[in-house]
């Protein structure tokens, strides 16, 4: 006689070691195999896009550094470019150059991060997120040097960015650019071809292209899943068009190509610094506005190839100091739309390290 | 999943963990060793300058969380402001910097000074004699660069050997 089951639901957060902050997962189980998945946010809601109504254009930049919290400079660079284009602001040159360093230093370290955070959730405990903690340091020493604080930098202002590079910039960040390939070498080595690793997340997850493209899922994971597409590319923001970088893309798009992937994308943007530091003209570092911005009634939406995928910012002004409306198209949530399609017939485990080989910020989700 | 060679790739990554217990420490031991923080620290107090200050408010209307309070009267006979009351409430304070930014008489600076948690709310609360400039008070080179010189050099991760022993 077979015995009788009836599917069970799992509660997987809020409050979970692997959901990377306050994040739950209502799961449907058969067993052992997860059916169905929901999940429930709204946890860490802090009506970021309310507030932004009643704050200056400039008093908005420290809210966007609470988006995303891992990646500040990323989410001040696509405000400031929404605000640049609503208003028709020009921005200086050497500007321009330090937000590319700034946004791909970011993006280094913020890959970092969920690469790190991919392989303890695999099992690999903390031994690669502290080796890669490390580096994310040394990151973070040079944005304290010329922000002043080391994790919301609200660095970049609409127009440039806050103050100029201090003199000792420019030899520290050398030193890093030096010291940063043999540290990927070092992550490749550890792991790369680890067989506990290769068993526990190749083929695990997969997320074909049409899917996450049907999903509008960008970023890493889009990519991964071999899809040929990033804005700083497909279109060019900023000064992105003047520097010679690959798009590296993946096969397969499962766990281990996500991975793959990340690493990847941090060799690409070491290129674009480099060529970046070479270039870097002098000048001024701000254009020169009044205190309280007024644009034009009007809207804008710029977006950018953050760390994540694509982040976007839509404004809506009615010619006062804040705006009307200020929308906020985060990559972590739009990826997790794709979460159920993948983790359909996987076992508890392998949820697990699929939610963490998407790589989301609760910050970002709730906003 | 089958694998030609078993174990290679751990026995690779085994060798990178052993290279690492033969290396420099990269963490340091907080209260005994101390590192210098930048050179434009922005953080927790600030220091204001009395005689620089002419009581216009900048400061208060452009901090996004309405932390600052300013309170001033005319004074006819010198025919200018003085300010009777100037209060932060670094709890509410995000440090965002944009108040240092916007004083156009030079009057706000963040301190350099970090530990500075209070046991009760009301400690938080900054008023006028807290914020003076005072000799002894180090003042952070946040948008002033003259001040950032006379600070000590950040102590960067970057210049510190931990590679080999």
């Amino acid at each position: 006689m077979a015995v009788r089951t009836e599917p069970f639901v799992l509660n997987m957060g809020p409050v979970h070691p692997s959901t990377h902050g306050v994040f739950r997962m209502r799961a449907t189980l058969d067993g052992e195999v997860v059916i169905d998945i929901e999940p429930v946010f709204g946890y860490l809601h802090r009506g970021i896009e309310k507030l932004a109504e009643q704050r200056t254009y400039t008093g908005i930049t420290p809210l966007t550094d609470r988006l995303d919290y891992i990646s500040s400079m990323s989410n001040n660079l696509a405000y400031c470019l929404a605000v640049e284009k609503l208003a028709g602001i020009k921005v200086p040159e050497r500007a321009e150059y330090i937000r590319v360093i700034m946004a791909e230093l970011q993006r280094i370290a913020a890959l970092l991060i969920a690469v790190g955070a991919f392989l303890n959730d695999c099992g690999a405990y903390f031994t690669p997120f502290l080796y890669m903690f490390r580096e994310r340091e040394r990151i973070v020493d040079l944005f304290e040097m010329v922000s002043g604080q080391r994790l919301t930098y609200n660095y970049m202002r609409a127009g440039g960015v806050s103050q100029d590079l201090p003199e000792e910039f420019m030899p520290a960040l050398r030193k890093f650019m030096d010291m940063m390939p043999r540290f990927m070498d070092e992550y490749d080595r550890l792991l790369m071809q680890n067989e506990i690793l290769i068993a526990r997340a190749k083929g695990v997850g997969i997320l074909t292209g049409e899917q996450a493209i049907n999903c509008s899922v960008s970023g890493p994971v889009l990519r991964a899943s071999g899809v040929n597409w990033d804005i700083r590319k497909a279109d060019p923001y900023s000064i992105y068009d003047r520097f010679d970088f690959d798009i590296p893309t993946q096969a397969t798009g499962d766990c281990y190509d996500r991975y793959r992937q990340r690493v990847e994308e941090m060799r690409q943007s070491l290129r674009i610094i480099r060529q970046a530091m070479e270039q870097l003209p002098s000048g001024p570092v701000r254009a020169e506005l009044p205190q309280l911005i007024r644009p034009p009634t009007g809207e804008a939406y710029a977006r950018i190839e953050a760390p994540k995928g694509e982040l976007g910012f839509y404004l809506v002004s009615d010619n006062s100091i804040a705006p009307y409306r200020c929308h906020i198209r985060p990559p972590s949530l739009i990826n997790l739309t794709a979460l159920r399609d993948m983790v359909r017939g996987w076992k508890v485990a392998d949820l697990i390290i699929i939610f963490g080989s998407i790589d989301i910020t609760v910050g970002e989700i709730d906003r | 999943m089958k694998f030609e060679r078993y174990g290679i790739g751990i026995a690779k990554g085994l060798t990178v963990t052993i290279r690492h217990l033969l290396r420099h420490p990269t963490v340091n031991q907080y209260p005994e060793q101390r590192l210098n923080i930048s050179r434009r620290f922005r953080g927790n107090e600030l220091v204001w300058n009395r005689e620089k200050c002419t009581g216009c408010g900048t400061c208060a209307k452009t901090c996004p969380q309405g932390a600052i309070e300013i309170v001033t009267s005319t004074d006819m006979t010198e025919n200018k402001y003085v300010v009777d009351k100037y209060q932060v409430d670094t709890g509410y304070c995000i440090q965002c910097g944009l108040c240092v930014e916007a004083c156009p008489y030079e009057a706000l600076y963040f301190s350099h000074a970090y530990e500075c948690a209070k046991y009760r709310r009301g400690e938080l609360v900054q008023g006028k004699e807290d914020m003076l400039d005072r000799p002894e008070r180090k003042v952070s080179g946040y948008f002033y660069p003259d001040k950032a010189k006379e600070l000590p050099e950040q102590t960067m991760l970057v210049e510190k050997v931990t590679e080999k022993r």
